[in-house]
């Protein structure tokens, strides 16, 4: 299905530092795993990278665009992800539909997702077929034909998506207010789904002006992992993709967040069973920062709570005190904006939320006042180098990677840093970032506070009551 | 467009056996331990880590009146082992930056370890994940927080109307059926599990006549044959569980109506189906790809999603499972849209089975199953996924090398024979969970 992803579990991205392991290993290993990555710019702008990889005679091509639910402005939230939809609505040589059945005939998957910070479609198939991707994406970079009747049907399929993940998910609902109320003016407080208004209200005109201002090959870039030669991959772009027209691409505005005054706190109240806490502080990323040191502190520091069932949280909260069911912290050090160090949780039984809330403070405070011991450093670094080999299993991952930061403007060049910038990382770096970003007048609190619901079951028209249970 | 995408097709067909025929499943090496457990290995040099899973007959299926039991049971195995704590466990395995796994579904429990090859740490990953399988001590402390836990999880699912339609589904397809049953547990069945009733299941199924144990990385048949010893070759051999009570065939059809105050409802309507090992499997498999079961191309999003923009998310499987798993179609629609959606699923069911496939999309189909096989077997995890299937299922060891074929010889008449004597329109299950509260 045509999905978006709000939190891209980019969480302990990395790559590179094989060498740490094959040093240490006796074993042979075929010499053609690896042969890095190889990238060109098309005269027009278009970005063009490839990463060889031998496993399995199969590609994975993605074409990414630098436009998402941040780009937006109020009014049209959620146009990027209905655009996303609308691309495989037809084009003049490919109706509607077309592009799924062609590829699928082909034996290949293809998909799309919309984030905050781009659009992305790709393909996984067969590597003989990588031209017919290449020129199916071509066509539909420029040529989408954007029929009036065919937006009228999907815009209700998008209704029933955003009912589906959002409306009736009580979780995914207090996280999308946790956002609105979190920022003032970063545009990550709108949701990338878009606000069920604006759905309502949308209109063709809306999204031809969408895809006539994002969607150029100087502002996209093409990214294939897999079996193939860097060089076919070169030619194949340039003929299919070469000959596109750029557009002109506004300049985004900066829109940095307004100075927080104190703690922020919002209830959601929605029919439920089980409460739910997210607490996020505001923080930079790599994007918005100088100082790349905080940045993967940060980083390193989201390891020592949730990295693991030995990192902080499980031992403490779910294991030691027993306050919460499940805890986890949440980090994207790859965003676009300034973005929010997140820490969701759900109470065990009995325990109140304030309680638990507490409880949380408590382990930041921890940081904050005691050095972390290197062996639980270590611990967190020794995840993160087996990850950087762990993650080569899956071309699509290595993928997902180099788009994500080419689109979000750092270059794919960044990624092989990871492992080096985290293994730097000392306990006073981490204390030191604990103090400077997790102030409570920085803290904004979301509360899911469960409401009724009464379940009734009716049997062949027979009431049967509560219970499905044995 | 008709005769363009004909042609398309006929070259795809060609591809297709062009590529079936290069592409080279990869080598299976397999054994059986002096206890009796199964081994499958495939030696992958490319990356320098191997991933080992071991999967059992002990999930749900075998929790007999108390739901859950299974489940609470493979989830105390890392819990606390060998005198070691659940932070101990959990140090030593990510102080070597190795990756424990487990969980316990309805047929299949299983537990493993993601590591590196180095040999430190390949020792101390595979030690660990040994303690957690053969030397579980299942702390009273630890018993009671995992209680309290499935406690917490199954209210969760209570306030999620897609899991309370899936609960509803499988109660009424199978009545009194082990698979009826939730693996979660019921709020009766978590109130009365106790730590002997945990202690004699382990002691009862997680023996090395149930285990399978499958391995792939990049490691020598030596060091495959160590881990094997050290992890699954120190279980008891214990005794293989009676195998499960067949699944009687629905007697008639049935509607299950729940109130939930969502705005979608959310609409399962199914039967049994099929086995993992059914004599028709390939038959019925590629019967429902063009049905609902490809996405994009099936009739049920075109008629569902694409035609009247009624769902974001429709489809048909079968769920093959060791005796008969269910046979579902399934979305979820604006609560005041439900009797138009569901209506349309019966309609283009009865149509299905009536007459079958078109030829084209018969084609369509076996091009895409076959052409995109190679995509399932690209990485270790996909092919630990399928090793450990064919291991847990008795499947043959060629399953992998024959599979196209198998799907190639599926014909029309096949599948218009098994829609008429495998799919009873008239004795359907049907949920709908929702109504707007």
């Amino acid at each position: 299905m045509r999905i978006y992803i709000t939190l891209v579990a980019v969480v302990t991205l990395v790559i590179g530092l094989t060498l740490f392991v094959f040093i240490t290993d006796k074993q042979p290993y075929d010499d053609n795993a690896e042969t890095g990555i190889q990238s060109i710019v098309l005269k027009n702008g278009m970005k063009v990278i490839v990463q060889e990889n031998r496993r399995a005679p199969v590609v994975v091509t993605q074409v990414w665009y630098k436009v998402g639910g941040s780009y937006e402005h109020d009014g049209i939230t959620g146009i990027s992800h209905v655009l996303e939809h609308l691309m495989f609505k037809g084009t003049t040589d490919t109706p509607a539909g077309k592009f799924s059945e062609i590829i699928a005939a082909h034996g290949g998957k293809e998909n799309a997702f919309t984030s905050k910070d781009y659009t992305a479609y790709f393909q996984r198939i067969s590597n003989e077929h990588l031209e017919l991707c290449l020129s199916l994406e071509a066509d539909r970079m420029r040529n989408l034909l954007l029929d009036e009747d065919e937006f009228l049907k999907e815009i209700e399929v998008i209704k029933e998506e955003r009912r589906l993940r959002t409306d009736d998910k009580p979780t995914s609902l207090t996280y999308e207010r946790f956002n609105a109320v979190a920022f003032v003016n970063n545009p990550y407080r709108k949701p990338i789904i878009g606000w069920m208004e604006d759905l309502d209200t949308m209109k063709i005109d809306d999204l031809r002006d969408w895809y006539q201002t994002w969607y150029a090959p100087n502002n996209a870039t093409l990214v294939v992992v897999g079996d193939v030669r860097a060089k076919q991959v070169f030619a194949l772009a340039k003929e299919h993709f070469g000959s596109l027209k750029t557009a002109e691409i506004p300049q985004l505005k900066p829109r940095t967040e307004v100075q927080q005054y104190g703690i922020k706190r919002v209830v959601v109240k929605a029919p439920a069973r089980v409460p739910f806490l997210v607490m996020g502080y505001k923080v930079p990323v790599l994007n918005t920062s100088d100082i790349k040191d905080d940045i993967y502190a940060l980083e390193l520091l989201s390891g020592l709570l949730d990295g693991g069932n030995s990192s902080r949280f499980s031992r403490n909260l779910v294991r030691g005190s027993q306050i919460a069911t499940s805890v986890g912290a949440n980090y994207n050090m790859y965003a676009l904006h300034d973005s929010l160090f997140t820490i969701s949780a759900i109470p065990a039984n009995d325990i109140s939320m304030d309680d638990m809330e507490a409880m949380i403070i408590d382990q930041i405070t921890a940081l904050q006042d005691e050095l972390p011991a290197e062996e639980e450093l270590a611990r967190v670094k020794a995840q993160v180098v087996a990850s950087s080999v762990f993650e080569q299993d899956s071309s699509f991952y290595q993928a997902m990677k180099i788009g994500i930061m080419e689109t979000v403007g750092l270059g794919w060049e960044i990624k092989d840093e990871y492992v080096d910038r985290i293994n730097a990382v000392t306990a006073e770096q981490v204390q030191h970032v604990a103090r400077k970003y997790f102030l409570e007048d920085h803290l904004t609190v979301a509360e899911l506070i469960p409401q009724s619901t009464d379940i009734q079951s009716v049997v062949n028209g027979v009431a049967t009551g509560e219970d499905h249970a044995h | 467009m008709r005769i363009k995408n004909n042609i398309i097709c006929a070259c795809l067909m060609l591809m297709a056996l062009i590529v079936g025929n290069v592409y080279a499943s990869p080598e299976i090496q397999s054994w059986r331990t002096e206890q009796g457990a199964k081994v499958l290995f495939v030696q992958n040099k490319m990356l320098p880590m191997v991933d080992v899973r071991i999967v059992l007959d002990a999930a749900g299926s075998r929790d007999g009146e108390l739901p859950g039991l299974a489940k609470l049971t493979n989830g105390l195995l890392a819990e606390g082992a060998a005198g070691k704590d659940a932070q101990e466990l959990a140090e030593r395995f990510e102080s070597v930056g190795a990756q424990f796994s487990n969980d316990s579904l309805r047929d299949m429990a299983y537990l493993g370890v993601r590591t590196l090859t180095d040999e430190q740490y390949m020792l101390t990953a595979i030690n660990t994940l040994a303690d957690v399988l053969i030397r579980p001590d299942f702390p009273q402390d630890a018993f009671e927080r995992e209680l309290a836990r499935m406690k917490v999880a199954w209210e969760a699912r209570k306030q999620s109307p897609s899991d309370i339609a899936e609960e509803a589904f499988f109660k009424a397809v199978y009545g009194e059926h082990p698979y009826a049953f939730p693996a979660g547990g019921t709020e009766q069945s978590l109130e009365s599990i106790t730590l002997q009733d945990i202690e004699a299941f382990y002691a009862e199924y997680y023996v090395a006549s149930n285990a399978t144990i499958v391995i792939v990385g990049a490691i020598d048949r030596k060091t495959a044959e160590e881990i094997v010893i050290t992890t699954i070759g120190s279980l008891p051999a214990g005794k293989k569980p009676d195998p499960l009570p067949a699944v009687p065939e629905l007697a008639e059809a049935k509607t299950v109506k729940v109130d939930y105050p969502s705005k979608q409802s959310h609409v399962h309507v199914g039967q049994p189906g099929m086995k993992r090992n059914d004599k028709d499997f390939f038959k019925l498999y590629v019967a429902n790809h063009p049905f609902g079961g490809s996405g994009f191309a099936s009739r049920l999003v075109q008629a569902i999603r694409e035609d009247r923009g009624l769902a974001y998310s429709v489809s048909s499987y079968f769920s093959p499972m060791r005796e008969t798993g269910p046979f579902m179609m399934s979305l979820q629609t604006r609560a005041d849209q439900a009797d138009e959606a569901l209506s349309l699923l019966q309609s283009e069911l009865d149509t299905y089975v009536a007459n079958g496939p078109d030829k084209d999309e018969l084609e369509q189909s076996i091009s895409n199953i076959t052409g995109s096989f190679p995509l399932g077997l690209d990485s270790n995890s996909k092919l630990l996924g399928f090793l450990a299937m064919i291991g847990f299922y008795d499947l043959p060891e060629d399953y992998l090398d024959t599979y196209i074929d198998n799907i190639r010889k599926v014909d029309r008449n096949d599948i218009k024979d098994v829609l008429k004597s495998r799919i009873a329109v008239d004795n359907m299950v049907t949920v709908i969970v929702g109504n707007g509260g």
